[in-house]
């Protein structure tokens, strides 16, 4: 079912925790709510389900305004952070206590746990307790029992956030698996850029309680609204430069800036991909030494120092590292490929699609 | 083997200890012998001492005690009090704990010294509260014997002198059991569609079960056995206003020892009966827990698990 957010607003005590957000769900989507925590991202998810209630502004599901239905009346389910398994139930009666709520017969309720036992790989743990089963098992098991009476929508508060990195990796691919087979409309809180981009088809970010972007996982990361969306999404050098005849300095870098009158402070950023390095120090424009060289898997980051003290940060693959015979104190030629302008003084600018060549971000790249 | 082989190589400075955190032989004998004679010195010595003296002229005598007249209006009575206290501070119990440990308002903290109150305050004094209170010189004396209501030297007086004293048991146990569960699963419960009536039946009052049956039974303990605030109150008239507590007094002064340990013996037996139900019902869960347990895991192969029950779902 589709879901609409309109001008929500909620206050804690006069503190807004949430500032007249709006956006939309469609249907079948599995969508992220991203975002710093405080941000306002799992009150919204509150206020979706129904365990807050809006100071200000609709919430509309399937079209309909729920604003005055109560949770039970919602018909979503909702997986806790910490699962909040029912402790002195068993995987069983856990899974059925909605069913049993909602007076299905007993045939029903059992045919109906024992399918999602099965879906969910929790065959032969039916008696076990909640403390009696692994991380992953209890997440299974919650999102088991938040489906079992076949909810419109699902809701998930930072679903991977009390299990180890490991299992971390699973439990997505199979959310996605999940998704993929059931087709609910899935909204799930995380505060890892890297998880929301990775399995959701559209990200909803928050910070401070205002919505900074919706978008596609490759929009956000692409072409990020403002300064704050394209820092948290990834990592990004940022720079503030002062104008000075056209062109935009800090230390040696220089950024050409037409129309700016002298004076006036840029704060630009670039993705570390976007410093390009060689060993042939004619190469390219400006001079650097390899400072220090982080391992990060098939990735390498790296940090480069200017004579003027600038840090920059980089990253390359373990093969171009070699290729290029790079090692911590080698002085290098680097040039910056694309960049772009985040905000004029304090003010945010809007975003500026740069320069020549655009190299394609997967997903996994960002670091 | 493998212990000696190690031995060996540690040489002999090692032999001794075993483990890095494992005291010595000698010392864990020591404080084991210590806990034990203390328990058997100031616990079983007594019990058993009660029981000895109760039987000491035979059953026949240790019945006759317990029937006559007075002492089995004494045991009446105590009964009924426990009755009336123990479900009503269960029920103010539970509506304390619940609104502390769920709800941050103003005067929380006054609220939890007060529930204390009946701790910090001697039982005597407590009496003595009900006696100025509804006293017939008290503040509602005049009133009360207007209309003829009894409350001090009778049933009434001694049940709210009881509920006084037992009155921060419940809430006390069940206040940290609640914080520490949290409202999360209350609110899963909601999300499923519980009304909140059920989510407390199904899933607040399981949760915070052990605190409430420990709760229950320090607080019957305490309404059976209090003497202070109910002798200030109850006046002591035999076959009337006596409880156990009193009445065992009352037969010890009277130099007939045996009947008092009879009725002594009653009490005691209580404990006894309430540990060992407390026992039982905790071995008869972790029974539960390790069938569950021994239930071996029926691990199905992953693409069979996600792809049978799909057309059901949505």
């Amino acid at each position: 079912m589709s879901i609409e957010l309109k001008n929500i607003t909620k206050q804690f005590g006069g503190v807004a925790a949430v500032n007249n957000v709006s956006f939309s769900v469609r249907e079948g989507e599995l969508m992220a709510l991203l975002g710093p925590s405080g941000g306002g991202k799992t009150t919204v998810l509150r206020m979706i389900a129904g365990l807050e209630m809006p100071t200000g502004g609709d919430v509309f599901i399937s079209g309909q305004r729920v604003n005055d239905l109560s949770v039970q009346e919602r018909n979503i389910g909702f997986v806790f952070q910490n699962y909040a398994l029912f402790k002195n139930m068993n995987v069983f009666k856990n899974v059925a206590f909605g069913l049993k709520i909602k007076k299905w017969k007993r045939n029903d309720i059992k045919d109906r746990v024992a399918e999602l036992l099965k879906l969910f790989q929790l065959e032969g743990l039916e008696k076990r307790y909640p403390h009696q089963l692994s991380g992953g098992q209890r997440q299974r098991v919650a999102i088991a029992r938040a489906l079992a009476s076949k909810p419109s929508v699902l809701l998930l508060d930072e679903p991977f956030g009390a299990v180890d990195a490991k299992i971390r990796q699973e439990l997505r691919e199979e959310l996605v698996k999940l998704h993929h087979e059931l087709n609910v409309t899935t909204i799930f809180v995380t505060h890892d850029q890297e998880e929301a981009l990775e399995i959701s088809n559209r990200v909803v970010i928050f910070s401070r309680g205002r919505l900074e972007q919706v978008g596609a996982p490759r929009e956000v990361y692409e072409q990020p609204a403002n300064e704050f969306v394209a820092t948290f999404i990834g990592v990004m050098n940022v720079l503030n430069t002062e104008v000075k005849d056209g062109i935009a300095y800090m230390g040696e870098l220089q950024f050409p800036a037409h129309d700016q009158p002298n004076g006036t402070r840029l704060r630009i950023g670039f993705r570390p991909y976007a410093v390009q390095v060689s060993t042939d120090l004619t190469l390219f424009p400006y001079r650097a030494v390899l400072r220090h060289t982080f391992f990060l898997g098939v990735m390498l980051r790296l940090e480069f120092e200017m004579p003027s003290g600038l840090t920059l940060r980089s990253r390359m693959t373990k093969e171009e590292y070699a290729q290029l015979a790079l090692e911590d104190g080698k002085e290098v030629s680097l040039q910056i490929r694309n960049y772009r302008i985040l905000a004029k003084e304090d003010s945010t600018l809007p975003p500026e699609k740069e320069f020549t060549y655009q190299p394609p971000p997967t997903i996994a790249e960002h670091i | 083997m493998a212990g000696n082989v190690k031995r060996k190589i540690n040489g002999d400075s090692h032999r001794k200890s075993r483990r890095g955190t494992e005291e010595s032989t000698v010392v864990k004998w020591v404080l084991i012998a210590i806990a034990l004679a203390f328990c058997l010195v100031f616990l079983l010595l007594p019990l058993i001492n009660v029981f000895a003296q109760a039987f000491s002229k035979g059953c026949s005598a240790y019945l006759g005690a317990l029937t006559s007249p007075d002492s089995w209006a004494a045991i009446r009575l105590t009964l009924i009090v426990a009755a009336i206290a123990v479900p009503l501070n269960v029920i103010f119990g539970l509506a304390a704990a619940w609104t502390i440990a769920k709800f941050n308002f103003r005067g929380k903290s006054l609220l939890i010294t007060l529930i204390d109150l009946p701790f910090s305050v001697s039982p005597v004094v407590a009496g003595l509260m009900f006696v100025v209170l509804f006293g017939l010189q008290g503040f509602f004396g005049k009133f009360l014997d207007d209309h003829d209501i009894k409350i001090i030297f009778a049933v009434p007086g001694i049940v709210l002198a009881t509920l006084f004293v037992t009155f921060p048991f419940v809430a006390r146990e069940l206040i940290p059991v609640m914080q520490a569960t949290g409202t999360e699963q209350e609110q899963a419960a909601l999300t499923l569609g519980a009304s909140g009536w059920k989510t407390f039946w199904h899933v607040t009052l399981p949760s915070v079960k052990w605190g409430l049956i420990y709760g229950i039974i320090l607080c019957n303990a305490r309404a059976m056995g209090e003497y202070g605030a109910v002798s200030v109150v109850s006046g002591g008239i035999s076959g009337r206003t006596d409880t156990m507590p009193l009445r065992v007094d009352k037969l010890y002064h009277e130099y007939n020892a045996q009947a008092a340990f009879a009725v002594a013996s009653l009490l005691a037996l209580l404990a006894l009966i309430t540990l060992g139900l407390k026992t039982f019902l905790e071995w008869k869960q972790a029974r539960e827990f390790a069938k569950a347990e021994t239930a071996p895991p029926v691990k199905t192969p992953e693409s069979a698990g996600l792809s049978g029950a799909i057309g059901s779902m949505n």
